[in-house]
């Protein structure tokens, strides 16, 4: 519950230290003033409890659980409860339908919940609200085992045009390369989590330089800060195929996580 | 920086073009997928709709809950695109602005030069900000639909780019 309120109503650390370096670093006036405007939002979010963002996300939550962890009871359940109380305690948005055809009944849950078995004896919960204005810009493409590097990254600089104004610039762009469609897309998602630093492999440098030139900018509107990181997770996979997927984030990306 | 207050007659937006800043004060409504639907549905039926649209201004947001003592909580732009399919309807029907973040469609481009209307982004992710400028919320229409409800909204020196000006030209460049 406790998570529901840091996530929802601070801006992680490393994303505003993100923002201000794409703020120093902007030339382009118009875009300097929107990201002044996204790092005011953040400042009046804290200082008001108010959400950073009206769209509070479908909540995503990780659940890493060390196998020496014994569990009495029903741990899904809790965590579904846990957000739900903690969207209604602080006034967020009840964005989930519960109806996905009908679109009726809009509430605040149930959320997405990922869960990993991993070492140690403690549990690891981290929530992660995604607004599904960027959500809807995600990709996923099986590629021929024979496809070159080229065509990979040509995919990942336009999926992120074809984002373009919509999605909120500017993006954290998260890629999962490899396993199978859906764990490709569950990589690109993981990706999201990334500390975002100014540190990144060859690969991660050069697809932030190429869509830093796309010059899609703040809101669309130019300017030299489309995305402030690129990262890439992936893992092996079949003869026969390369799977790749694009999960984008607006710039209020949002996480929080907590050790139990 | 140009201030305009609503009514938004024409003689008012005429001479703004895309690309110019401004704030507006007055009335605007909140109305997202699910109330266009329903207003486009309206419209079809010849059913009488719950806001007079003519010179209306209609905001793509769907805001959180409101936290006590607060006039509205975060209440920042959704994504236009989603609206595109109602409205080149709606601005036949007397709609005269939109406020939303992002890029439109062709027709809805074509339908606002045609109807002299004008499109509106604001700054896109800012929710906690621009709740700020809210002086007043009411929830007036489809309040079943919860956060998609229509809200009649009183607002302040609300910040504004034009991207679609009543010519028809967009801040974003051709398609």
């Amino acid at each position: 519950m406790e998570l529901t309120r840091k996530a929802n109503f601070f801006l992680r650390k490393d994303v505003l230290a993100g923002l201000r370096k794409a703020y120093s670093a902007e030339k382009n006036k118009r875009a300097k003033n929107i990201l002044k405007a996204i790092l005011d939002n953040a400042a009046i979010a804290a200082k008001e409890k108010l959400a950073i963002c009206q769209d509070t996300g479908i909540p995503i939550v990780f659940a890493q659980v060390g196998h020496e962890v014994s569990i009495s009871g029903d741990l899904k359940a809790a965590i579904h409860k846990g957000v739900e109380q903690g969207y209604k305690k602080y006034c967020l948005r009840n964005s989930i339908v519960a109806g996905h055809l009908s679109r009726e009944s809009s509430g605040f849950s149930p959320g997405v919940i990922h869960t990993d078995i991993v070492k140690g004896n403690k549990i690891k919960l981290t929530l992660l609200p995604k607004g599904f204005g960027c959500e809807n810009k995600s990709q996923s493409k099986m590629f021929r085992p024979t496809a070159g590097i080229e065509e990979v990254k040509k995919f990942i600089i336009d999926a992120v045009k074809n984002a373009g104004p919509d999605a909120c610039p500017p993006y954290v762009v998260g890629v999962g390369i490899g396993g199978t469609a859906d764990y490709a897309a569950l990589l690109a998602k993981k990706a999201l989590l990334r500390k975002i630093s100014g540190r990144g492999s060859a690969l991660e440098r050069e697809l932030l330089r190429r869509i830093n030139k796309t010059g899609i900018g703040p809101m669309g509107l130019g300017g030299a800060s489309t995305a402030l990181a690129v990262y890439v997770e992936s893992y092996p996979t079949h003869i026969a195929g390369l799977p790749v997927s694009v999960n984008i984030s607006c710039h209020a990306l949002r996480s929080a996580s907590v050790v139990l | 920086m140009k201030r305009i207050n609503t009514p938004l007659d024409i003689n008012k937006i005429k001479s703004l073009k895309a690309g110019d800043e401004l704030l507006l004060s007055g009335t605007i409504y909140t109305a997202r997928d699910q109330a266009h639907k329903r207003l486009a549905q309206a419209l079809k039926k010849g059913v009488h709709l719950p806001i007079e649209l003519k010179d209306a201004v209609i905001y793509y947001c769907g805001p959180t809950q409101t936290p006590k003592g607060k006039i509205i909580g975060s209440c920042g732009p959704t994504t236009s695109s989603r609206m595109d399919a109602f409205t080149p309807l709606l601005l036949a029907r007397g709609l005269k602005a939109m406020i939303g973040k992002g890029n439109r469609s062709r027709e809805v481009k074509e339908a606002i030069r045609k109807y002299k209307g004008i499109y509106f982004v604001t700054y896109a992710g800012c929710g906690a900000l621009l709740a700020g400028c809210v002086k007043k919320a009411k929830t007036i229409a489809y309040g079943d639909l919860g956060p998609e409800a229509i809200l009649k909204l009183e607002v302040k020196d609300f910040p504004l780019i034009v991207a679609v000006d009543p010519k028809g030209r967009s801040i974003y460049g051709k398609d």
